[in-house]
This record gives C-alpha cells, structure tokens and sequence, in this order.
C-alpha cells in the first residue's frame, strides 16, 4: 500500500518567486472550470468572455485599470503593514475614513483656490485612513490590545460613524436617502483619457507600488520596519525604536487605504454613498496574499484580481453564469497561492507501507 | 553491559545533502544495546543531522537503517517512535501550562473512546517513574519545573512511547553542573535496563565521563571511533577539530585603568516580578576583564538585560566612562559605546530571517557614514560588511546570505563583529561561548583578550568556570542578586568560588 506524507524540503532557489504565483494562476483557471461547468456555461466561451471582457476592447482594458486601483492600494496597505507585523485587517474602514474626509472637504471647499482643492482633498484623505490606523497601532504599542481584533472591529466603528453622517449633517438637503451631495469640481480627479474612465487616481496608485518599493528597499526606515517585523525583541535590542515604527508603519498603511477611498468618492461616484466600498478592504488582504506581501506582487494579483472582476460581468452577460462565479474564482485563487506557498517549504513524499 | 554481536541500530553509507552542502557524507554507524554511545564533534560536524535522519525527521539522500535487525524506512518521527527509537532535542517540546501528565500522554491512545483514562496513564507512568529513578510530580505544571525536570518529563515521555533507543541532543546544555550529575544518573540506570543511548555532544569532559564508545565526526565523515577507556581528552579534541589546539592562552601584564562601568546600588525584578537582583555594586576598569561567576538564575541574566537597556531598573545607578545612561533604552546603552553580546543570540541577538549584512548594521545603520535623509548609503554599507565579515572570518555564502543559515560558532562571529566595529569602551559579554565547540570558543577567547589589551574594559558574565579562570582579572560571584565575594583571579581558588557560589560566605 502506498502512503503519501508530508516532509520539509530544502529553500527553493529566486526563479521560484516567480514562477510560482504563474502556476498558481493557470491553476486557478483550470480549477475554475469545475464551477463554471455546474453553472451550466460553455467553458471555452466562458473563458473568452471572462478575458475579453476584461482586456479585448480600450474601454473594457481601461476599466481593468480603473478597478484595480482601489484593490492596488488597499493591497499594499495591507502588504505594508503585515511586513512589520502589524496585522491591519481594518484597510476597509481605512479606505472609508479617506472617502469621508475626501467628501467633507470636497462639499465645502468651494471657496479655496480650485489648484489647492484637490491637494488639499488628497492629503486630507491619506491622514484620515492614516490615523484611524495609527488608533489600534497605539493600543497594541502602548497597552498591547490585539491588533487583528483592534482593526477588524473598527471596520463597523467606521461603517457606523458614516451612516451617522450621511443621515445627518453630510446628507444632502432634501434627499430622503443617506448620500452627501455632490463634490465641487475642483475636488474630482481628472480623467486622463478620453471616452473612458481612466483617472488620475490610477497613476497615483502606480506610483504608491513604486514608493512603497523604494520605502522597502532603499530607506532606513524600510529597513526597520522589517527588522520590527522580523524579530521586534531583536530590533529593540538594536536600539531602533519599535513603537515609532509601529505607528509610522500604521500611519502610511492606513493612509495608503484612504488614497483609495478618496479615489472611488473623487473619481467614480462624486457622492458618498453606504456602499461606496463592495470590501475593496478585505480583498486588500487576499491581495496582498496573493501577492506575497511585495509591492510589485501585489501589483500583479490586483490587475488579476479586477480582471476576473471585470471579465466575470462580460462572461455572465453572454453566457449566462452567474457574476459570483468571479468571486468563486478569487477564492480559489488565493487558495490555490495559499497551497503553493504551502509547497515551497514542503513536499509529498510516496511511502511504500 | 550486554553488548551483543547484533546492533539495535545499524546506519550503514548514510549520505544527507542541503542544497550544496553535505552534511553526511557516506556514514555508517552502529549501536548496540545496553551502551551509551557518544557521538562528538563540533558545530556543523553533522551530528545532529545524523540523528534527525534516525529519527525519521529528515529522509537520508542515500543508505539505509536497520532497528532491530529490520530494514525501516522511516518517513516520519511517528514512525520512529513505533520502533522504539527517540529522540530529544536541546529546546523541549512541552506545553508550558498543561501538567506533567498531560504532557506525557499527549498524542498517545490514552483512555477509552473519546474519554481519557487518566488513572491508570498515572499508574503506568509511576512505575516508570519508579523504575528508573525519574522523579517528577506528575500534577505539577510544566511551567513551574526547572530545565532539569522538564528534561526528566522529556525522557519519561519517551519512556511512556515505550522507546528503548534514546538520542540526546546536546542534553547539558541547558543544565547547571548538579543537573548534569542528575541526568548522568538517569542515563545510566537506562542503559543498565537494558536501554541504549545515543549521546549527542561538543564537550570532551563529559563524554569521556558518560559514554562506553565515541564516535567522532567531522566535516559530515566519521573520523574516528573508540572505547572511551582507550583515549584521552587530548587526543578526542585533536580528532575532533583536526588540529593541535593551544594548551593554554597567553594573556599579558596589563594594570587596570579608570573605571568604564560604575554600578551602584542597582535593584531589578525578574519577569515574574521577583526582586533579581539587590543593592548590586560593581566597577570593570579599563585593560580589566571582570569575570561573574554563578550559579544560573542568581541575578545574572537580569544584570545583563539591565545594562543592556532591555529591563528597567527598579533602582540604582549607572556610570560609563564617567558618565551616567540613561537605562532601559537599548540606545542609550549603544550610544554609550558598550559592546553587547547577549546570551541568546538567536532571540535577542540577531535577527535570523534577515542578511548578514543587515544584522551587521542594526546598530549604526542611522549614523550619518550609511544613509542621508534616511536614504540607505548602499555602496559603503556593503563595504563595511565585507569589511568585517573578511576580518572576523565570518563563513557564510557572502553578505545577502540569510543569517539563520549559518552555524553557530559563525553566528557569535557575526555577533562580536558587530558589537566590536565601534571599538566599544566596554564590553558585557553573557556566556559568549555557550553552545560553541572548541574552535569557536578559542577564537572568542583570543578576541575577548585582543580587546582588553586595546584597553577596553569587559565584564564576562559566564557558568562556565574554566572560562572565568583562563580569562578573568578578578573574579566576582554573584549569588541570589549580590555580590557574594570578589579576589583577583590568581589568588583565587575554586573551592573558594565554589563555597561562594552556593552562598557559603567562609
């Protein structure tokens, strides 16, 4: 009889980093045929609707673009907080917290300078997530409440905090719903190409991924952020101050889920609305994942992320399988990475008993 | 002894590679029943690999074992513990908060159905307790147990498995020298019951004291193997590191200078708020090597972390180089220029999942020479590293390589090279040698005396006599926080330190 067990294997060498998340994907793809097959839909048409939906058409490429950007960010928010260890599971009420801002400010700034509006709108929107993160960044630091519960419950504080405001003093005057007014125009993105809706907020977005990198790689605080995260005994030890740290790294991740709060309010629905967010926040986390917590994997697993996303509505629309059959997808992505990741620590071994 | 022709264990042409390095290289070895077997050499040797293959926890890249006459092939340490093989590794798999008996029989079919039948688990496990001499209280909590008893917990959970071959990895490591005795004991009243013992160790004196057969290995090849009756501790060193090692260390004149570190009246709790240490005064002048002498968990480790900046102090005072530091800030501590080497390397020491390099710099990586408006200078940082890792002889595959991948001896390299780079006024080494085999220790030693002669003055906090006396000015003791008593190292005996140390003022 055979048995199969699960023994160490030896460190893979760097292509792996690479291949890796590939095979991960075309896995992903040929899993995804067992769910698209129950729903009753043809699998090659399935297949090219879900990409050409997504990348077959300029409008439909550029509305890739214009979905991932949340997911980019709240991804790296996530990347950059759990490479020190700060377990952020709240880029949700980050990102709400900058949508927020970015909306209180853009209904009333309308008599600022419209050059500074926008500055002033973005800035504003990156310290709210940034300092609704640095909250549970202090408990943990200062009275070591957990961070992962901190952050997950103050997701509904946020969610909670805006309701309140859109039925009160944000809600816009005669409308029985809770959505604000609209912004002035000083305070929307620019849309950078025509006949789409491809806007600044994108760019901003792909600079984040390389600052993040150039944090990570090229700074001393980037390098203390991963000695925190590695070993935070150790880093004390080597005099680096691991409660600064802490709250810095709370601070930018935070402020990276703003950025894309304020992006979706300024560039896509000029009105806060309850459901500004379909949980860009909890999918940051499965990107980030996803993405092995490195600003350019996290790049990749966005784009793949707002594909299936953007893909899965064509396909649904012309073949019939129901639009959660892209959220199935997502899922198995990331188990599938999940057990990959798995593997590069581990291997099966046949036994002959 | 009941040595018989047939081996319990037969190893016959093991061969074990990681990646490039092979760490068994064609091994063949053999135990017999009722012997304990020593198996010495020094870090990296590939003793341990050996016996994690025996144990089914690493699968031999070729060769084959026998138990019992029987060809296994073990795949897992589940599968080595149904033949009767254990094995104990130097940090205990126990759980801290669950009872001696809770532990014992944890992942064994205790009981009937899903209920535990924790009465006769009891009933079995004191007459093992009985059998062979293991003294431990079966109700108390494993937290509560010094390292010696949670030893004994290790050995009687393998005793319950029904194990009959033991591999002890480095077990008196982590034990104080009664301990030792303690386990010696054990170890013997196993073997005369007809168990057998595969004793894992670096330290000469004690396998020339326990075991009945030496195998020696070096380099992942076994370069000897002897009765112990039939080989001196000269010889077993010489074999084990592959070369003639001094005899003794040369230290030269050197009259104490000013005082570096002046402590005065220093109080200090341990982590379950106990007071450590009491009214504690101290002074290590320059060209001086002070040596604390003690029993472990007399106050000496929370010395260390105080001066360290890693406790706070309840009371008291500290001056280096005539100035007062502020304490409990690792910073200040550096800024003082204090050299540190904590006595856990791998947990406080050094961050094991970073570079060489990266663990290099920790200390000075914001001084203005590395990095500009927070920007990392990465060309004179690799310089630096390079640096030092040529200087100290620091053997790893370069400054990227993962600082968890090198081997012990090179890991306190990395440590002295960083914590010397700044040619420190003072020095707290804390057991700087532990865990180290010989080669290691000597290129230590020879460093901790290059500095004093530089002048910097050191205080070498260590449970290892013979260390405090090759190295020591004057020797202090220290013994439930104080200072007990303190002579120059060359009027001071061992009986006299000895009597101190247990806290006898004579």
């Amino acid at each position: 009889m055979i048995r199969f067990r699960i023994i160490k294997r030896e460190p893979l060498p760097g292509w792996a980093k690479i291949v890796i998340p590939i095979a991960a994907i075309i896995v992903t793809l040929i899993l995804s045929a067992i769910p698209i097959l129950l729903a009753g839909g043809h699998l090659w048409k399935s297949y090219f609707y879900l990409f050409h939906g997504a990348l077959g058409t300029r409008y439909n490429l550029l509305e890739t673009f214009v979905k991932a950007s949340p997911l980019l960010l709240t991804g790296l928010a996530v990347a950059f907080a759990f490479r020190a260890k700060f377990w952020n599971i709240g880029a949700e009420g980050q990102l709400l917290a900058g949508a927020l801002t970015a909306t209180a400010l853009g209904v009333h700034l309308g008599s600022v300078p419209p050059v500074l509006v926008l500055p002033t709108v973005i800035i504003a929107g990156f310290l709210a997530g940034g300092i609704w993160a640095s909250i549970p960044a202090l408990l943990k630091t200062k009275l070591k409440v957990d961070d992962v519960v901190s952050t997950l419950l103050l997701n509904y504080v946020m969610i909670h905090i805006m309701g309140a405001l859109l039925f009160g003093p944000l809600q816009q005057p005669g409308s029985s719903w809770p959505r604000s007014p609209a912004i002035i125009e000083a305070a929307c993105y620019p849309i950078l190409l025509t006949k789409s809706r491809f806007h600044m907020g994108i760019l901003i977005s792909f600079l984040a991924v390389i600052v993040i990198w150039l944090i990570n790689t090229k700074t001393t605080f980037g390098y203390r952020s991963k000695a925190v995260g590695v070993n935070i005994r150790a880093a004390h030890f080597g005099g680096i101050n691991t409660t600064a740290v802490i709250l810095w790294t709370a601070l930018i991740s935070g402020g990276l889920a703003g950025l894309a709060g304020v992006g979706e309010l300024c560039a896509l629905q000029y009105r806060l609305i309850m459901d500004i967010s379909p949980g860009y926040g909890y999918s940051g986390i499965v990107i980030a994942m996803l993405g092995n917590l490195h600003p350019v994997g996290v790049l990749f697993s966005s784009l793949f992320f707002s594909v299936i996303i953007v893909g899965g509505q064509t396909m649904s629309r012309m073949t019939g399988v129901p639009t959660y059959i892209a959220e199935v997808i997502q899922g198995m992505a990331l188990m599938v990475m999940l057990v990959f990741l798995l593997f590069t620590e581990y291997k099966i071994r046949a036994v002959r008993k | 002894m009941t040595n018989t022709d047939q081996p319990v264990v037969r190893m016959s042409s093991i061969t074990k590679r990681f990646l490039d390095v092979t760490a068994n290289k064609d091994i063949s070895f053999d135990l017999y029943e009722g012997e304990i077997c020593a198996l010495l050499g020094e870090n990296g040797a590939g003793k341990t690999t050996l016996m994690n293959i025996l144990f089914g926890y690493y699968s031999s890249d070729a060769g084959q074992i026998f138990i019992k006459g029987e060809r296994a092939d073990l795949s897992s340490p589940r599968d080595a513990i149904s033949r009767g093989v254990g094995m104990i590794h130097q940090h205990f798999a126990l759980v801290p908060s669950q009872t001696v008996l809770e532990n014992i029989i944890v992942g064994t079919d205790t009981g009937k159905g899903i209920f535990l039948d924790l009465k006769s688990a009891r009933r079995a496990l004191t007459e093992i307790q009985d059998r062979f001499g293991l003294q431990v209280d079966p109700e108390a909590r494993v937290w509560t147990l010094s390292v010696g008893e949670q030893q004994k917990v290790e050995i009687l959970k393998a005793l319950y498995r029904e194990v009959d071959i033991l591999i002890m990895d480095e077990p008196t490591a982590v034990l104080g020298p009664a301990e030792t005795v303690d386990l010696f004991k054990t170890l013997r009243s196993l073997v005369k019951q007809g168990r057998s013992v595969v004793f894992i160790s670096h330290k000469l004196n004690e396998v020339m004291e326990i075991s009945d057969r030496i195998v020696v290995l070096r380099g992942g090849q076994v370069v000897a193997e002897r009765k112990s009756a039939d080989i001196t501790t000269r010889e077993l060193a010489n074999l084990m590191v592959g070369r003639e090692l001094l005899e003794s260390i040369e230290k030269k004149e050197l009259p104490p200078g000013r005082p570096v570190l002046k402590i005065k009246n220093l109080n200090a709790l341990n982590d379950k708020r106990l007071p450590a240490l009491r009214n504690l005064d101290l002074v290590v002048r320059e060209n001086e090597i002070v040596g604390m002498a003690g029993i472990s968990g007399n106050g000496q480790r929370e010395l260390s972390e105080v001066l360290f900046g890693m406790r706070p102090p309840v009371d008291g005072f500290i001056e280096i180089s005539g100035k007062p530091i502020k304490l409990g800030i690792p910073a200040a501590a550096i800024k003082s220029n204090m050299g540190r080497i904590p006595e856990d390397r791998m947990d406080t020491g050094l961050l094991m999942d970073l570079s060489v390099e990266e663990n290099l710099i920790l200390e000075n990586h914001f001084s203005a020479e590395f990095q500009s408006y927070g920007l990392m200078k990465s060309k004179r940082i690799h310089r630096f590293s390079d640096d030092l890792i040529a200087r100290y002889g620091i053997k790893s595959a370069g400054r990227d390589a993962v600082t968890k991948s090198l081997s012990g001896g090179n890991l306190q390299k990395l440590m002295l090279a960083r914590e010397l780079a700044g040619q420190p006024v003072l020095i707290i080494a804390s057991q700087p040698t532990r865990g180290l085999d010989v080669g290691a220790m000597e290129y230590i030693h020879q460093r901790i005396l290059q500095e004093r002669e530089r002048g910097a003055g050191i205080l070498l906090i260590s449970e290892d006599l013979d260390e405090i006396f090759t190295l020591s000015d004057r020797i202090v003791v220290i013994f439930e926080g104080e200072i007990m008593g303190e002579a120059p190292a060359a009027a001071a005996s061992r009986e006299q330190i000895g009597l101190w140390m247990s806290g006898v003022n004579a």
